[in-house]
């Protein structure tokens, strides 16, 4: 039995605007279920919508098989934990976990043992008299994941937990909630603007722009078939190359500047019409080799040297591309740069509506593929450039 | 049970509304509780009964004849504010009113302010002093009254024999016709200093040190940083000292009952204690009450003029 | 020029200070602390003087004279007035913060419509001044049958309109997520009122506290229409007396009498006036 199910679920603060404009969705018990999206997008609303702390306008809100638009957040039996991880400042750690336990009659030794057990889950036991001031960000931040485990809810809703710690140690909570999740066996819902964390913790994603969703799937499945244009854009760093591309004879043209050599091969592979949005990945936009067919000369803009891979920036009409190589490569800026533009690894959206048309040849292939590929451009580039690389 | 009766209630709601787009909602359980107003009874009764009501009577009872005890006889209109403004010993009360105003408020600010400039830095022996100028809000208005006139006493008060010892001449002090009001503005300004002095040396201890030690960058002094600095920034915490000394002054009325009863010659009949005596002296309730209609008139336009004020010229950090 | 070693924050004069500015500083303020504290000093003093020798000029006691103290308490029930005005000033404190904390809870936690017209109202009622209201107070309080009692000088004066505003500044930096947390994990709304707001306005409460206390012991106006007799007659009307009958014929008298009046509050000063310094500044700020 599906643990959450939104029916058409709309909601509204002055009744004309949509915050949420009809949602429907299925979370299934067990599962780690991310809603995603920039800010504004009514991920946050959708949120505190499953938790009571907001009405529905319209629709059906179901919770374990029973409609749950009226029920009080008390009677859902779930725990949330907030951006702010909602500390109350004059109490201790140990306080602050318990908090509410006596409230729904847990007994005072079960409490207990529930603190002991959860404290020691997250490295807490030393804490417990502490004041939250007292504690550093991470800290606080297990404070507050502590006291949904102490609760023992089956559902944690949490409202963007990781946003106010830095980046190292989001990294190292990213793998300590998921792991968490998984040995409690928690059904968690998951709302986050970034989407590393969406792609890293997630077993599928909701992807919310201008309250709809815009597409639910699995990472992989939102990264290599994005539904259209803005799933596409948003999943993905560096972002998607986007450009306007028309089959003309010389070639697919992009936005009017860049012309891609197609073979016969490559125009009977085409999607229907002749004018697309196409997207290309970063890492799919090649250094071309001297057999690329589909070699493009560009002028470069600028480069990032990253060490393990090096960004290279250049344009496509107005739009910047982004080409993302494996490896070290010394590119000056305003130097000319060959790349392979392959239209099979592009994305094709439909250039009014921005649905997707035809997604990239399966990336699982080209993973492979592409392996190789970085491995012929190193030598090329060990080749060409006179400094040797550092590692 | 409590959930479904709302339950159905959001249910029924939602029907109704289904003809319109998206109707807002509340959160469950939210809106429609009538708990708000549970938690603010308390405070609404009070105030309905013990502020709104009276205030309301008084207006009311201002375009009246009254009986001693309070009753209405007759509707006469504009008569008692009529006859006060009539009444040469009304009109002196608002003369005496506003020069104690104009004696009192600017000095009791501007030592105030003084006092606490000098006394915000944290210095060896500054919470002494802090103690020693805000005491003066901890002592009531009986005694004060009786503390000053143990010194003012025309016959052994201290203060006379100071002057005299100096080769002066004693003063009648309280019971000059031409010094009586200066001597209870003297009281007056020492009594209200503590407060301001608080209010200001809190406002003052909070602005940052990046001014002032811009200040230093510049090389301005102590007169200059008062100007530049302290001044504009404490500026809403400065109107609200006025407004609030200004209203206090209107209402001064213990030190006159204590001290000279509006005595020497009416010399110092305030507002304030005419109204106290035309109530509970000389019964005359209409009278009275019209006169609590002019102090809430002058009181209200003071706040208001505040108001806009700080709305329009104070600097806020 | 010579600067003091000493690290300074300087509020008000600037980061350094010269040697002769601060002796300059510390002048005026020593000059200033005599003649402020001179009064209560001087009737100090006095209190424990003989009237002879007050009479004579010599106005610093020679031994330790109780007498004053003695013919102030003879002359007027004191003690009585005295616990009068704690009990009243206790009381009155403890009802004016719950109040305030309720109505303040009310305005900034629970949604209700016409909200913003109560707060409104609320405040507008902080410019009639309280001794318009006097007369009619006075005569809904006798009809009440509350004349000399302390129901009667306690009851005007408990919704105040400083506590709701100072606790609703406070109530606002509350952030709107520990209540959704409390929500989240089952607690009513009394529930969170006292277990988690009430614990985080303490430092408005000590404040408040300080400041009805202060006000209501040292209320005139109202005790003095408010009673007659001295069954519920607080220690200021009791001085008033004092003040009219004595006149100024025994000063030692009348300095213990005003010493015995002032101690609970300049007590309550000595201790709070920091509290006080930082709510007030507070409240002035809105």
């Amino acid at each position: 039995m599906a643990k959450i199910v939104c029916k058409d679920l709309k909601k509204s603060y002055d009744g004309k605007t949509e915050v949420l404009a009809g949602i429907n969705l299925e979370i299934q018990e067990g599962e780690f279920f991310i809603l995603v999206g920039p800010s504004g997008c009514g991920k946050s609303t959708l949120l505190r919508i499953i938790a009571g702390l907001e009405g529905v306008s319209a629709g059906e809100l179901i919770m374990d098989g029973k409609l749950a638009n009226e029920m009080l957040p008390k009677d859902r039996n779930l725990t949330m934990v907030f951006q702010s991880y909602a500390l109350y400042p004059h109490l201790s750690v140990r306080d602050n976990i318990l908090f509410g336990l006596d409230v729904k009659k847990v007994a005072k030794d079960e409490q207990e043992r529930r603190l002991a057990e959860a404290a020691e889950l997250l490295g807490l036991t030393d804490y417990l008299d502490r004041k939250p001031r007292a504690l550093s960000g991470g800290q606080r931040q297990r404070v507050a994941l502590a006291r949904s485990v102490c609760s023992q809810a089956p559902l944690c809703l949490m409202d963007e937990p990781l946003s106010n710690l830095d980046a190292k140690l989001r990294a190292s909570m990213r793998v300590e909630i998921r792991r968490l999740q998984q040995r409690l066996g928690l059904t968690v819902v998951y709302v986050t603007h970034d989407q590393v964390e969406a792609m890293t913790m997630g077993d599928r994603i909701a992807v919310l722009s201008n309250g709809r969703i815009q597409q639910l799937g699995t990472p992989l499945e939102l990264y290599n078939h994005p539904a259209n244009e803005f799933v596409a854009t948003f999943i993905g760093t560096p972002q998607m190359n986007m450009a306007i591309a028309e089959v003309q004879p010389e070639g697919l043209v992009l936005n009017d500047d860049v012309v891609v050599p197609l073979s016969a091969e490559d125009r009977a592979k085409l999607p229907a019409g002749t004018r697309w949005k196409v997207g290309f990945r970063p890492e799919q936009v090649y250094p071309a080799t001297a057999t690329s067919v589909h070699q493009v000369d560009v002028s470069v803009v600028s480069s990032e040297m990253m060490g393990n891979e090096t960004l290279i920036f250049f344009n496509v009409g107005s739009e910047l591309f982004t080409a993302r190589w494996q490896g070290q490569h010394r590119v000056e800026t305003g130097a000319a740069l060959r790349v392979s533009l392959d239209p099979r690894y592009a994305h094709f959206f439909d250039v009014n509506t921005g649905a997707l048309v035809r997604a990239a040849e399966d990336l699982d292939e080209q993973g492979a593929r592409s392996t190789s590929v970085v491995d012929e451009s190193l030598a090329a580039r060990m080749e060409a450039a006179p400094a040797a690389p550092m590692a | 049970m409590a959930l479904r009766s709302k339950r159905s209630l959001a249910g029924a709601e939602a029907a109704g509304a289904a003809a319109v787009a998206v109707p807002p909602k509340e959160a469950p359980g939210g809106k429609r509780s009538l708990a708000g107003w549970v938690y603010l009874l308390p405070s609404i009764a009070i105030f309905a009964i013990f502020v709104i009501y009276p205030f309301a009577r008084t207006i009311i009872t201002s375009f009246f004849a009254t009986t001693p005890a309070g009753g209405l006889t007759q509707f006469i209109g504009l008569s008692n504010f009529i006859t006060l403004f009539t009444d040469p010993l009304y009109t002196q009360a608002i003369a005496n009113t506003l020069i104690y105003v104009v004696l009192t408020v600017p000095l009791t600010i501007v030592i105030a302010l003084l006092l606490a400039v000098l006394t915000a830095q944290d210095l060896p022996g500054m919470g002494i002093f802090r103690t020693i100028f805000s005491a003066t809000m901890g002592i009531s208005v009986a005694a004060a009254a009786v503390f000053w006139n143990l010194l003012f006493n025309a016959n052994s008060g201290v203060l006379n024999r100071i002057i005299e010892f100096f080769g002066g001449e004693g003063v009648g002090w309280l019971i000059d016709q031409n010094f009586a009001l200066v001597s209870v503005s003297i009281i007056s300004i020492w009594m209200n200093l503590g407060m301001a002095y608080l209010i200001l040396l809190g406002a003052i201890k909070s602005i940052d040190d990046s001014y002032y030690e811009s200040v230093d960058i510049v090389g301005g002094g102590f007169w200059y940083r008062l100007r530049r600095v302290t001044v504009p920034l404490i500026s809403p915490s400065l109107f609200f000292v006025l407004t609030v000394t200004l209203i206090s002054a209107f209402q001064s009325f213990g030190l006159i009952d204590m001290l000279t009863q509006g005595g020497p010659n009416n010399a110092t009949v305030l507002l304030i204690y005419r109204l106290y005596r035309d109530a509970f002296v000389n019964f005359r309730i209409g009278s009275a009450s019209a006169q609590g209609v002019i102090l809430f008139i002058v009181i209200f336009a003071i706040s208001y003029i505040q108001n806009k004020l700080t709305e329009s010229k104070v600097t806020y950090q | 020029m010579p600067f003091t070693k000493r690290k300074t924050r300087v509020a008000g004069i600037g980061r350094r200070t010269s040697r002769t500015g601060l002796i300059a500083m510390y002048a005026v303020l020593i000059v200033a602390a005599v003649v402020v504290g001179f009064p209560v000093l001087f009737s100090f003093s006095l209190s424990f003087t003989p009237l002879s020798d007050i009479i004579n000029g010599i106005y610093i006691p020679t031994s330790l004279y109780l007498e004053n103290y003695v013919n102030a308490f003879e002359a007027q029930p004191f003690a009585q007035f005295i616990v009068n005005s704690f009990v009243v000033g206790i009381v009155g404190t403890a009802l004016q913060i719950v109040f305030s904390m309720l109505a303040a809870y009310a305005l900034v936690f629970i949604p209700f419509g016409g909200k913003r017209i109560i707060f409104l109202v609320i405040m507008a009622t902080m410019m009639i001044p309280a001794e318009v209201l006097v007369v009619t107070n006075f005569q809904t309080i006798r009809a009440m049958g509350l004349i000399d009692t302390y129901a009667g000088l306690i009851l005007p004066g408990v919704a105040t309109t400083f506590g709701i505003f100072l606790y609703r500044q406070n109530m606002m930096q509350i952030p709107g997520e520990l209540k959704e947390a409390s929500d989240v994990a089952g607690l009513s709304r009394f529930q969170f009122f006292i277990r988690v707001v009430v614990p985080m306005v303490k430092n408005t409460t000590v404040t408040l506290a300080i400041y009805f206390f202060l006000v209501t012991w040292n209320a005139y106006l109202w005790p003095l229409i408010s009673t007659t007799n001295d069954t519920a007659r607080t220690v200021q009307i009791g001085l008033r007396t004092l003040n009219s009958s004595e006149g100024m014929s025994d000063f030692g008298m009348m300095a213990a009498g005003a010493v015995i009046t002032s101690i609970p509050t300049l007590a309550l000063i000595f201790f709070g006036q920091k509290r006080l310094q930082e709510g007030m500044t507070k409240g002035a700020l809105k």
